[in-house]
């Protein structure tokens, strides 16, 4: 569970480390290095570097066009970057490819199964594309069911099934070939709260029980949470890496806004508290966000000195949204760019 | 270090798939998605039948080929191997829309980002329509003999090797011409504007030998004359045809490899563009 005490021992690049397959030697699950791709001549990733170490639940936190989807497809060996390398398990994803692919789970975040199919045909199929076949993949599939809880429907069609139950046969057919590495893409899309907490709890039990290294994407700030460590992008660029908590008390203090009447009204604001209290608010369309040990005391002061130019008082524990604002100038949601 | 060796990542008990099993799974949902679908199973085997008795009688009495007193010189056997190439160009070409629909649904994600081959993946799906296709063009070889076909384990072999060939090389077309598409309305556009002239120029409803100049030449380039006239070589012996069957068969076959490599290679461009 201890995962921010791991070594990061092995960090420099270990190309290709030994053809063999690098069991044993402790070789990253996954290690980004200056990762860059470029859609044309939009940048959707920037130099990005970080890796994902052994046995953790690794969440890729950003807003639509952050590069998640990008990073996802590079990941997943469906699309070769522009420059840098992708590792996994010390296998080059543009290079290696069919290496990657074996070492990999997949979830898409779109539907992979096929509807017309039942739980255990899908499985199947899935298992003879990993190479699986006869007897071991028949007890696989039995045990990748029990595992994901839909034992008693395998012989059920997809498309019978309800949207969690779906999700969960997508989670299985990651699993069938026993991957040491699952990439996730929004896991949780379209999951009523009960389906996924079911699901974080199966890729607990997956990171404990089996060693398995998960990679999730999530544009949800409390999905986030739950992961051991993070990633945070923006526009294609890495903006923090390290646990939930690590990353929210790098915040100084309390997070403070002051809510006023418009968008000039806030500037004016910023600028008044910036030259009395020797802080530096940001401005937020109209709202004044900064940072403060004692925000309760300092709100007192401010609205003291300030009567009449504010309409709205919030203080708060920094939450990981505050990390993003804090690194980014801007809010997580603005407008950016539909990714394609 | 203790520590490392113990969260050390696992590696996954998986060797190499190979071509045939991934290809053999492919081709085995296509043939179940279809059979499971009953609407596809009745629309195939109805339309064409339909197709043959009203336009194959209504020609009949319009206007005959030849003028001979042999069987085979009436329209409708003329007709007939004309017929069953219809009946496997839709079925070949159409069952490559699923490529458009795995694309759009998902399931080819995650077939492309399995450790299969590329070649595994065209030959699992070209297979698979190439199955469908041929076998609704073999069960309509039934009504061969109605219209004078030959009926001889010889005759019987030849078509259904001829049916084999052009259900493989017209859906590797298909394949080619669906995969980088996204939408199966283009898909159909593209087809529509395809498939007819394919089928017309074929030789299908009137002789090679009755065009004049451009459309002539035309037809000769048309690879679906090779197969049709090469089903008729089999199934009516008798009948005035351009070229023997060796070399029917010969193009067709060159064909087939043709289309296959095109679709190879079309999956197999490398680009930093996203594969789905």
């Amino acid at each position: 569970m201890a995962t921010l005490s791991q070594n990061p021992a092995s960090t420099r690049s270990n190309t290709g480390a030994g053809s063999g397959g690098p069991s044993g030697f402790p070789t990253l699950p996954i290690e980004l290095d200056h990762l860059t791709h470029n859609y044309g001549n939009r940048q959707a990733l920037d130099n990005l570097s970080f890796a994902v170490h052994p046995a953790e639940i690794f969440g890729l936190l950003g807003p639509n066009g952050s590069g998640k989807t990008t990073l996802f497809r590079i990941l997943s060996t469906l699309m070769v970057p522009t420059g840098g390398s992708a590792r996994i398990l010390g296998f080059d994803a543009a290079r290696e490819p069919n290496k990657v692919r074996q070492q990999t789970g997949i979830v898409f975040q779109a539907k992979s199964v096929d509807l017309k199919l039942t739980v255990a045909e899908n499985l199947k199929h899935q298992g003879h594309l990993y190479g699986l076949s006869g007897q071991q993949l028949k007890a696989r599939i039995k045990e990748v069911l029990g595992r994901v809880g839909l034992s008693n429907r395998a012989g059920e069609y997809v498309e019978s099934l309800s949207g969690g139950m779906q999700r969960r046969v997508e989670l299985a057919k990651g699993l069938i070939h026993s991957p040491s590495v699952l990439l996730l893409d929004e896991p949780s899309t379209g999951l009523d709260p009960g389906a996924r907490r079911d699901l974080w709890q199966y890729l607990r039990m997956l990171r404990d029980e089996e060693g398995v290294s998960i990679l999730v994407t999530t544009h949800l700030m409390e999905e986030a949470e739950h992961c051991d460590r993070l990633a945070i992008l923006n526009e294609g660029k890495l903006v923090a890496l390290g646990s939930p908590l690590e990353l929210k008390s790098s915040i100084g203090g309390d997070v403070v806004l002051f809510e006023t009447e418009g968008d000039e009204a806030a500037t004016r604001l910023a600028a008044r508290i910036a030259d009395r209290f020797q802080v530096q608010p940001v401005v937020l369309g109209r709202t004044v966000r900064l940072e403060r040990r004692d925000g309760h005391r300092f709100v007192t002061g401010v609205v003291e000195a300030f009567p009449g130019e504010i309409e709205g008082i919030s203080v708060a524990k920094p939450s990981l949204e505050d990390v993003f604002i804090q690194r980014t100038g801007h809010r997580f949601w603005t407008e950016v760019k539909e990714e394609k | 270090m203790a520590t490392l060796t113990a969260t050390a990542p696992r590696t996954a008990n998986v060797a190499s798939p190979g071509i045939l099993i991934p290809a053999y799974t492919l081709w085995l949902r296509e043939i179940v998605r279809f059979y499971r679908q009953k609407a596809r199973v009745v629309g195939v085997i109805a339309s064409p039948l339909l197709f043959w008795v009203v336009l194959g009688s209504g020609f009949a009495h319009s206007f005959s080929s030849g003028g001979g007193t042999s069987p085979s010189s009436h329209y409708m056997a003329y007709f007939f191997p004309g017929a069953v190439v219809m009946i496997v160009l839709f079925t070949a070409i159409f069952s490559m829309m699923s490529l458009i629909t795995d694309r759009n649904e998902g399931f080819l994600l995650s077939v492309l980002a399995a450790p299969v081959s590329r070649s595994a993946i065209v030959l699992g799906k070209v297979l698979g329509g190439a199955t469908l296709a041929a076998v609704q063009g073999i069960i309509f070889l039934v009504f061969g003999p109605l219209v004078g076909a030959r009926v001889s384990p010889e005759a019987i072999g030849l078509s259904v090797l001829v049916i084999l060939l052009i259900s493989f090389e017209l859906t590797a077309l298909g394949f080619a011409i669906a995969w980088p598409m996204d939408s199966t309305q283009a898909f159909h556009a593209v087809i529509n504007l395809l498939l007819i002239p394919l089928w017309l120029g074929s030789g299908a409803l009137f002789p090679v030998s009755g065009a004049s100049g451009w459309l002539r030449f035309c037809m000769l380039l048309n690879p679906l004359t090779y197969g049709v006239e090469a089903l008729r070589n089999s199934l009516f012996p008798g009948s005035q045809a351009i070229f023997s069957l060796p070399v029917n068969l010969a193009v067709t076959l060159v064909f087939c490899v043709l289309t296959f490599a095109g679709s190879w290679a079309i999956v197999n461009r490398r680009t930093n563009r996203p594969a789905a």
